[in-house]
């Protein structure tokens, strides 16, 4: 007689129910919380503007050519270059900063990333707003600097390009460090050392052994960076002074400025698609490197 | 600097000593080790000698002392251009690279041509029988074929010393009992001087040509596995190494050391010692008979060939044909 080995039904309809009762709340979180967003500006894509806001039930695919206006391109452009170059300052920042953390004695870890993390805890309009103070040319970084005849004269900092970067790297820095720590940490000493046993300087170990084991968080904290920079509009109207426009931008105003939704819509879309393209790139990159289940 | 070494001799270790806060983890230790030789560390934990491979490996370096490999002084060179490799005890093969990547890393790095790291490469994956696997991960193969990648990645560099750091604990018995032999065959086969850090003294005995018994940071004795059996330096060699019945000794600190199967049984009252048979254990091959001496804090216990004859709870007599007096003191 074969043994029963699933159990009777109660059993098999615990089994079933268990998963259900865990996963259900963040499911129909996300169901409806995501779902239904994404699937009404989907929706929006493929229809006319109301003249009041709102949308007329109209097939047209008008909304998508536009994109390809010139003005358009420009701006995608142009966020994109700035979430790109707020992405590598903050690598290059974050990854030596995390890889000293990691490195401190375990005490001391938590204390600097509770000191990380600090920051958020203040409101982020409050803490933009700080950096206005910091970089208008009556501000603290003049002072220092004609102070200490860096420069001769005040000199612009706000309403640039650059303060847009400025904003971007302090307000999400933390994103790029956290990922990092995490996968600096998780590295066995004794790789390094037995990639030093063989032959291999600093360097060598640096881009053969460490860059490549913690090319996953690389990955992800460049994500978690760029994403909300290349969507942020709060930093680029008050640091750039509404002089740079990103999609983020672009997409607010279409919204509620300009009342045209699907329009509006294609350019959020755009994004999101851009979003899960990066998410399953650093899905590969993870899998490639981790090679499987783990030793 | 000049520096005489006797001819044969490959590394040697002088006063070497080094302290971690108050703990010293080596205490003026000195050994020479001889080109070829498969050598053992061995000792309990915390007895120095892991400190002491990583120390020769360049990973810690001794407060005093010196270590010269060739009569060249090892510590003046930074641990990556030192000619000595070390297979690590976790293995530490590099997760995001094939098992022939995690080989070749080493040849790489000495600038070879490419040719060259191919064949090498080629060459010792079918030395360590893994030819077929060169294109797995690491995470995709057993514990004992994880050990050949780190013992192939070791060797291909042809070190003039490889440092082993607990090569076997890792597998489970069987495995190891394979590895054993393995380790042997492929120390011979590859003419490289081998140095294995264990704490087992099975897998040490069944190993080496010479073992290190240290213990506290110091070395206690420096001799071959029969000469460690049979001719203990002191009380802590004696009782590491086998299984041995002490008893009271010429002096106060002394003792006299019979080991189990140079011991007999024999009739009540014929022995020099006699009891009362506590247990018998069946071997297989031996037999082991537990006695119950009165003048004795442990069982006093004998190794018989085949099945024994001994009933537990008979009194019987003891006789031995081999003893040594040995020192209670640590060296």
């Amino acid at each position: 007689m074969p043994t029963r080995s699933h159990g009777g039904l109660g059993a098999r309809l615990r089994r079933g129910v268990e998963p259900a009762v865990l996963l259900g709340p963040g499911l129909l979180f996300y169901a409806v919380l995501v779902g239904v967003p994404v699937g009404l500006v989907t929706g929006y894509m493929f229809a006319r503007r109301g003249r009041f806001g709102g949308v007329e039930w109209e097939l047209s695919l008008d909304n998508f050519s536009r994109v390809t206006d010139s003005v358009y391109l420009e701006v995608f452009r142009e966020s994109l270059g700035l979430a790109l170059v707020a992405t590598v300052i903050s690598l290059a920042i974050g990854y030596p900063t995390a890889y000293a953390i990691a490195k401190l004695p375990p005490r001391w870890r938590t204390v600097a990333l509770v000191l990380v993390v600090v920051p958020f805890w203040t409101n982020f309009l409050i803490r933009v707003y700080a950096w206005i103070v910091l970089l208008n040319s009556q501000g603290v970084l003049n002072d220092v600097l004609v102070g200490l005849g860096v420069v001769d004269e005040r000199f612009t900092l706000l309403y640039t390009p650059g303060a847009v970067v400025v904003g971007l790297v302090y307000s999400y820095l933390p994103l790029m460090i956290l990922p990092l720590y995490a996968a600096i940490e998780k590295i066995d000493d004794e790789l390094l050392e037995a990639s030093t046993d063989l032959g291999a300087g600093r360097v060598r170990t640096f881009l053969g052994v460490q860059l490549p084991l913690t090319l996953p968080g690389v990955v992800t904290g460049s994500i978690l960076v760029f994403v909300p920079s290349l969507g942020n509009f709060v930093v680029p109207e008050l640091l750039g002074g509404g002089k740079t426009v990103m999609v983020g931008n672009l997409i607010r105003d279409q919204f509620l400025k300009a009342q045209d939704w699907p329009f509006g819509s294609v350019l959020a879309m755009m994004v999101v698609v851009l979003l899960v393209l990066l998410f399953l790139g650093q899905a590969w990159v993870t899998r490639r490197v981790e090679g499987g289940a783990r030793a | 600097m000049t520096q005489s070494t006797t001819p044969g001799v490959l590394l040697e270790v002088r006063e070497a000593s080094r302290s971690f806060g108050h703990v010293r983890a080596l205490d003026s230790v000195s050994l020479t080790i001889a080109e070829n030789e498969f050598f053992a560390l061995l000792g309990p934990s915390g007895c120095g000698k892991t400190t002491l491979l990583r120390s020769i490996a360049g990973f810690e370096h001794p407060d005093s002392g010196a270590i010269l490999l060739g009569g060249r002084d090892l510590l003046a060179l930074p641990p990556n251009k030192r000619p000595v490799n070390l297979m690590f005890q976790s293995y530490a093969l590099f997760p995001h690279l094939s098992v022939a990547s995690n080989v070749a890393y080493g040849l790489k790095r000495e600038k070879l041509p490419k040719a060259e790291v191919t064949q090498r490469v080629a060459e010792v994956l079918d030395t360590v029988g893994l030819q077929t696997m060169a294109d797995r991960r690491p995470a995709q193969l057993s514990g004992g074929q994880r050990q050949r990648v780190a013992l192939a990645r070791a060797i291909v560099k042809r070190p003039r010393l490889l440092l082993l750091d607990e090569p076997l604990s890792a597998l489970d018995r069987k495995v190891r009992a394979e590895m054993q032999l393995e380790l042997k065959r492929l120390q011979h086969e590859v003419g490289i001087t081998f140095v294995v850090v264990t704490h087992d003294q099975e897998e040490a005995m069944s190993m080496a040509d010479r073992i290190a018994v240290l213990a506290e940071g110091r070395v206690q004795q420096v001799a071959s596995p029969l000469e460690l059996y049979r001719h203990p330096a002191n009380l802590f060699v004696a009782d590491f190494i086998g299984t041995s019945n002490l008893l009271a000794g010429p002096s106060d600190r002394e003792r006299l050391m019979v080991r189990p199967e140079d011991a007999r049984l024999v009739t009540p009252g014929e022995g020099t010692l006699s009891g009362t048979v506590l247990d018998t254990q069946f071997q297989g091959g031996t037999s082991t008979v537990a006695v119950e001496v009165s003048t004795l804090a442990k069982p006093f216990l004998v190794c018989e060939p085949g099945a024994t004859a001994a009933v537990r709870g008979t009194e019987v007599g003891l006789v031995w044909d081999h003893s040594v007096v040995v020192g209670e003191g640590l060296a």
